[in-house]
C-alpha cells in the first residue's frame, strides 16, 4: 500500500474545496447582487436580498453539498462492499427506484397531505433496489458483470414504472416532469426540501460510517475479514441501509443524479492508498465537490434554461465510465 | 403534364373550398371553440375532448353537445369529415396521415396577440362559409375590448408577472402579454426580454417584487411537482411583505377568442383594486 499523500492533508484540501464551492454556489444566481452584500444578507436582514439568500440560494447550496456527500459516500461504500469498481447508485438503478417511490408519493397527492411520505417512499424504493442487487451479488460469486446487468434491469424497470405513473397521473403536465426525475435538478428547491431530506441523508452517512472498519477488513477477502471478527451480515445491513437512506433522500428532493457516486471514489482512491475505510470520507467530500461544481456549471452555461444537473454529471461521468469498462475489460483473464 | 395535373388539383381544391364544408371535425382546443362559435347547427361533427374540460375550456356546455375526439387519425377517419381543423401543436404525424388519406386539414397558429385572434376568427369564418358571423363576432369583440382602452398604460403602468407552475412565465408574443397590456399592466416577463413562454427565476420575482403575480388557475388538474413553486418559502415571504398573488381562470387565456375579454376584464378589475400609486419606481 503506497501512500504518497498525507490523509489529513487530503481531507483538509477536500473540505476546503467543498467550502469554497459552497460559497461560490451562494454567489451565483439570476438576481444581480454584489458578493459582499449577498453574504452579509445571509446573516443580517436586508429585505428581498435576505429572502433570496436564505430561502433560495442557501437551500440550493446545502442540498448540493449534502446530496454530493450522499452520492460520493454511498458510491464508495457500494464499491467497497461489493468489491466491484462499477457499483454506483445511478448505474445500479438505486436512484431510478428511489425516483419511482418519490413519483408515487407526489403524483397520488399523498405527499401534499403528508410531506414525510416523499422521503419515506423514495427510501423504500431505494431500499428495494439495494436489497435485490445484494441478493443477486450474493448468489453469483465474482459476478461483477451480473450486478451491473441486474442494475440495468432494475433501472429500466423503475424508469418504465415512473413513466407509467406520470402518464396515468390526473394532471396532463405530469409527464413533462420525467426529465426532472431522470436527470435531477436543484433549481428552486427550498428549506422545506432540506428539512425533508437532510435528516435521512445524515442517518445514511452514520450507517455507512459505522461500516468503515469492516470495509477495510473486507478488502482482504471475506474469509480473512470473517477471521478478523467482522460480522458480514452486520456490514451488509449497514451498507444497505446507509446507501438506501442517503440515495433515497437525495433522489426524493433532487431527482436521480448519475455518475457522481462512480467518479468520486475512483478519482480519490489513489490518494488514500486504496483503503476503503479512508476512501469513505474522502469520496464523500469528493462527491460534494463534483455535485456542487456541476450545479454551478449548469447555472453558468445556461442561466435561463434550467439545464438539468444529470446532464452535466453524465457529460463528465459517462466517458469516465466507458474508460473504466475498457480498462477492466483488458484486465480480465 | 405535371402542370396540367397541378392545375386540375388546384381547380378541384378551389371548388371544394368554395362550397362550405358540411362535416367538420376539430382536433384542437382553440379551433374547437372558434368553430363552435361560428359553425351552423350540424356543421361541426366533433370537437377535442379538451374542450369538455372545465379547467381548459371556456365553452364546456356547448362542447358537451358534440362528440369528443382524442385527436387520433383513426377516429377522425371514421367520421369522414370534409374539413379537419387542427392546431399548430397537433401531432404532426396525425396531421400528415390525415392529409395522406386525402382529408382537407387546416392548421391554425395559436393566437399570440389580439391581431392573431382577429386573423383566426376571420379565417374560421371563411373556412366554414360564415364570414358574416365571424365579422359580427369581431365587431362585438372590438367593442368590448375598447372598453378597457387603458388610461394608465405606459411606463407608469403597474407591473405584473405571469407565474405558472414550474416557474414558467409569459414573455413577449404571448396572448397573456396582450391581455396584460390591454388591461393596463406592464409585463415583467416581456421586460426581462423573454419571448414566448420562458423561465421566471424565483430570485428575480422576489427581488423585483412586481405589483401582481398572476397564475393561471389549474389546481383542479391534480398534484404535480411543478406546483411546488407556489409553496416556496421565498414566494410566500414576498407575498407576506405585500406582493400580490392572483389567479385567473386558465380557460380564458389558453386560447384566443371572444372569451379572452374575460381575462382582460379580470386583470383590469385587479388593477383597479390594487390601485397602485402612479409613478412607482422599479
Amino acid at each position: 500500500m503506497k501512500r504518497s499523500f498525507s490523509f489529513p492533508l487530503l481531507m483538509g484540501l477536500l473540505i476546503l474545496a467543498t467550502g469554497v464551492l459552497g460559497v461560490v454556489s451562494l454567489l451565483i444566481g439570476p438576481a444581480d447582487v454584489s458578493p459582499l452584500r449577498a453574504l452579509t444578507a445571509l446573516f443580517y436582514e436586508d429585505g428581498a436580498i435576505s429572502l433570496v439568500m436564505r430561502e433560495i440560494r442557501l437551500p440550493r447550496a446545502i442540498l448540493g453539498v449534502s446530496i454530493g456527500i450522499s452520492l460520493g459516500l454511498s458510491g464508495a461504500a457500494l464499491q467497497g462492499y461489493l468489491r466491484n469498481p462499477l457499483a454506483e447508485g445511478g448505474i445500479l438503478g438505486i436512484g431510478s427506484s428511489a425516483a419511482l417511490g418519490a413519483v408515487l408519493a407526489i403524483y397520488t397527492g399523498l405527499a401534499t397531505v403528508f410531506p414525510l411520505a416523499l422521503p419515506l417512499f423514495a427510501l423504500t424504493g431505494a431500499f428495494l433496489a439495494v436489497a435485490i442487487l445484494f441478493a443477486l451479488s450474493g448468489s453469483s460469486y465474482g459476478g461483477s458483470l451480473t450486478l451491473v446487468l441486474a442494475g440495468i434491469a432494475v433501472s429500466s424497470l423503475a424508469a418504465a414504472f415512473t413513466s407509467l405513473v406520470l402518464n396515468l397521473a390526473s394532471n396532463p403536465f405530469a409527464s413533462y416532469e420525467m426529465v426532472f426525475w431522470m436527470l435531477g435538478s436543484l433549481a428552486d428547491r427550498s428549506m422545506l426540501h432540506v428539512e425533508l431530506a437532510l435528516p435521512f441523508m445524515v442517518l445514511g452517512w452514520i450507517a455507512i460510517g459505522f461500516s468503515a472498519p469492516a470495509l477495510d477488513a473486507l478488502s482482504l477477502g471475506s474469509d480473512t475479514a470473517a477471521s478478523l471478527g467482522v460480522k458480514l451480515s452486520r456490514v451488509r445491513t449497514l451498507v444497505i441501509m446507509g446507501a438506501a437512506a442517503s440515495i433515497g433522500a437525495a433522489t426524493a428532493v433532487a431527482g436521480s443524479i448519475s455518475f457522481v457516486g462512480l467518479v468520486a471514489p475512483h478519482m480519490l482512491r489513489p490518494f488514500v492508498g486504496s483503503r476503503p475505510g479512508r476512501l469513505l470520507p474522502a469520496s464523500a467530500f469528493g462527491g460534494a465537490i463534483l455535485l456542487t461544481a456541476a450545479d454551478i456549471v449548469s447555472r453558468l452555461v445556461a442561466p435561463d434554461r434550467d439545464l438539468k444537473l444529470g446532464v452535466v454529471t453524465a457529460l463528465v461521468g459517462a466517458p469516465f465510465f466507458l474508460w473504466l469498462v475498457f480498462r477492466s475489460d483488458r484486465k480480465l483473464p | 403534364m405535371i402542370r396540367i395535373i397541378a392545375t386540375l388539383l388546384f381547380a378541384v381544391a378551389a371548388s371544394c373550398a368554395a362550397a362550405s364544408p358540411a362535416r367538420v371535425v376539430s382536433m384542437n382546443l382553440c379551433t374547437d371553440q372558434l368553430a363552435m362559435l361560428i359553425a351552423s347547427p350540424g356543421q361541426l361533427v366533433s370537437v377535442s375532448a379538451l374542450s369538455q374540460d372545465p379547467v381548459m375550456s371556456a365553452m364546456v356546455d356547448e362542447a358537451k353537445t358534440y362528440k369528443a375526439n382524442q385527436g387520433r387519425a383513426e377516429e377522425v377517419f371514421i367520421m369522414r369529415p370534409d374539413l379537419v381543423l387542427a392546431g399548430a401543436f397537433t401531432a404532426r404525424s396525425t396531421v400528415a396521415m390525415l392529409k395522406r388519406l386525402g382529408f382537407r386539414v387546416e392548421v391554425f397558429q395559436p393566437s399570440q396577440n389580439f391581431a392573431d385572434i382577429h386573423t383566426n376568427i376571420k379565417r374560421m369564418g371563411v373556412l366554414l362559409g360564415h364570414e358574416d358571423r365571424a365579422s359580427k363576432l369581431l365587431v362585438s369583440f372590438d367593442r368590448e375590448l375598447a372598453k378597457f382602452a387603458s388610461d394608465s398604460s405606459g411606463p407608469n403602468a403597474p407591473l405584473a408577472a405571469a407565474y405558472y407552475p414550474g416557474g414558467r412565465t409569459s414573455g413577449k408574443k404571448t396572448l397573456m402579454n396582450g391581455i396584460m397590456e390591454a388591461a393596463g399592466w406592464r409585463n415583467f416577463g416581456a421586460e426581462l426580454g423573454i419571448t414566448g413562454i420562458g423561465n421566471m427565476p424565483l430570485e428575480l420575482l422576489v427581488m423585483n417584487r412586481p405589483d401582481a403575480v398572476i397564475n393561471a388557475e389549474n389546481d383542479a388538474l391534480g398534484p404535480v411537482l411543478a406546483n411546488e413553486n407556489f409553496r416556496h418559502p421565498a414566494l410566500l415571504g414576498a407575498i407576506k411583505s405585500g406582493m400580490g398573488l392572483f389567479t385567473i381562470p386558465n380557460r380564458f387565456e389558453l386560447c384566443g377568442g371572444p372569451f379572452t375579454i374575460e381575462a382582460v376584464r379580470a386583470l383590469d378589475g385587479l388593477r383597479q383594486k390594487i390601485s397602485v400609486p402612479v409613478g412607482r419606481s422599479q
